[in-house]
């Protein structure tokens, strides 16, 4: 097991550049185990770019990402996922033509163990509308039960760190809520370590233990979750108060 | 009735070809938004190696396998050589690529086989069955019954295994099939290979009927391609009915118009189907992809 000082994942440095438009300028931070970690940010401050390298499905151009101790910052993203790094991308992209059954069983698509059906029904047990219509194609579902169902098919993969890329987006307000609750309790009941990035700051950071501000590519604040929500600067900034 | 029933049935077998063309062009076009103008090619290297090899000597079945197993992996290397190292490129180009590769094959093919026109004894002798009036040829029952159980093979693949439905989510989303996991790379490749296969056991079945030479790819990717449009392109039964409907308006024009014009009359009614349905018989709304 890792001690506690290790964190679970740590990104030092890292820049990415779309063509010759680089998005991420030397960006560091880390995860813990167990921890929640939220990234808050305004549009365009690279959140997304960076989840998607973390991923390795957008090509970093120098810095190092290491997961476990292990560097993968140049590894496959299934390497990544066999790894134990799963994520819920922004907008969902479920697969919509497939059925709900299918798309979380492709969440287990790396997986040979014996448990598969195990961790669907516990899945089914979580977002119990996703079990009534198993069946239908994924398509058929609101934009709050795709983002279950994505949740869900990151889960299959039975990941150590769980990616979200904007859970709360275009969610009703009382869907956000559930989303937050249901992410929260992750950590206690599978002991996934959550990193989370989040244009709604508040909603993130109630539930985070520690948070960054992300500004051009760059970290320009961080520290406790609580301590980020009262800083006058992220209220002004991103909180709108 | 009797002319009209062997019309029908010429017109089916032709058809059953195209429609095994178009479907390679839909499973590759799915994998990775290519359209495969090399997949005539291997229809061609399918009849061609097996003519070759039972020339040589090697019994027919093991001559069809090891043709399968050769168109196989020139699929394979088309992908790793030609279309892999083109990634991020835009369709436009890399459906130039496919032509050049057609081009180079067929130029091969020249080489390595020669340049006349050859034939293969029918699986099942040569005695036309009677139906209704109809003379009905034996190998058109393997064109049609090969062409039906790789539908249902590839019908089952696609919904009863896991590496199907991973093919399936690729084509679906690609950047979610990544991020669970899928390596997309591989199944872009494993799709020129399963398109492959099907060109080549076209091949082999038709090649009795219809002779194969160094370029019949070129004609048979046309057809391929406009049967594929006109069911709507990426729908597998799109693909099947429009190479099915294709055979038939070829076989009826011939027969009760002019031979002379049975690739025009054909395109004629193409063109008029999606003047009125851009999309195709079985169509999306929007095929565009962003």
């Amino acid at each position: 097991m890792l001690s506690t000082e290790a964190p679970l994942l740590s990104v030092a440095d890292l820049t990415s550049a779309y063509g010759r438009i680089e998005a991420l300028h030397g960006l560091s931070l880390h995860v813990g185990a167990r921890e929640i970690v939220a990234l808050v940010g305004g549009n365009g401050a690279g959140k997304t770019t960076l989840l998607r390298a973390l991923s390795g499905v957008q090509p970093v151009t120098g810095g190092r990402v290491s997961f476990e101790g292990a560097d993968i910052t140049r590894a496959s993203p299934h390497a990544r996922v066999r790894a134990g790094i799963a994520q819920v991308p922004e907008g969902r992209q479920i697969f919509t033509p497939l059925t709900i059954e299918d798309n979380l069983r492709l969440g287990a698509y790396l997986r040979k163990d014996k448990e598969i059906a195990e961790d669907l029904e516990r899945v089914y047990g979580l977002f119990p509308v996703l079990k009534e219509r198993r069946r239908n194609p994924a398509g058929g579902l609101s934009g709050g039960q795709q983002q279950m169902l994505a949740i869900g098919r990151a889960l299959m993969s039975r990941p150590k760190l769980l990616l979200l890329d904007e859970p709360s987006m275009g969610l009703a307000p009382v869907l956000v809520d559930q989303v937050f609750e249901i992410i929260a309790r992750l950590r206690d009941t599978d002991d996934v370590t959550i990193f989370l990035v989040e244009q709604n700051a508040f909603a993130a950071l109630s539930i985070a233990d520690r948070g960054y501000v992300i500004e051009t590519g760059e970290i320009a604040m961080s520290g406790p979750g609580n301590e980020l929500l009262t800083d006058d600067r992220v209220r002004e900034a991103y909180l709108g108060v | 009735m009797a002319e009209f029933l062997q019309f029908c049935v010429s017109g089916l077998t032709v058809g059953a070809v195209y429609a095994l063309v178009a479907l390679g062009f839909t499973i590759i076009y799915n994998a990775s938004d290519v359209v495969n103008f090399a997949q005539g090619e291997f229809v061609m290297i399918g009849g061609m190696a097996t003519v070759f090899l039972t020339a040589a000597g090697v019994p027919l079945p093991l001559a069809a396998l090891i043709a399968i197993a050769a168109a196989m992996v020139v699929g394979l290397a088309l992908h790793r050589l030609a279309i892999e190292p083109a990634r991020g490129a835009s369709p436009v180009t890399l459906i130039i690529i496919t032509i050049g590769a057609s081009i180079f094959l067929r130029g091969l093919a020249q080489v390595v086989f020669d340049r006349q026109f050859h034939s293969l004894p029918s699986f099942s002798g040569d005695t036309p069955i009677q139906f209704g009036g109809a003379a009905i040829l034996p190998q058109s029952f393997w064109v049609l019954a090969g062409a039906g159980i790789i539908v249902l093979a590839l019908w089952a693949f696609f919904n009863r295994t896991l590496l199907g439905k991973a093919v399936l989510a690729t084509a679906a989303n690609r950047l979610a099939a990544r991020l669970v996991g899928i390596n997309t790379s591989f199944v872009v490749g494993f799709s020129f290979v399963v398109s492959a296969a099907i060109g080549a056991i076209a091949g082999i079945l038709v090649t009795p009927i219809t002779l194969t030479s160094y370029d019949i790819g070129t004609l048979l990717a046309l057809k391929g391609f406009a049967a594929a449009m006109l069911g709507g392109m990426g729908n597998p039964l799109g693909a099947i009915v429009g190479g099915l409907a294709v055979g038939l308006l070829e076989a009826f024009g011939a027969g009760y118009l002019s031979s002379t014009y049975k690739d025009a009359i054909a395109f004629i009614v193409i063109l008029g189907v999606l003047f009125v349905m851009p999309g195709g018989l079985f169509g999306r709304a929007s095929v565009e992809r962003v």
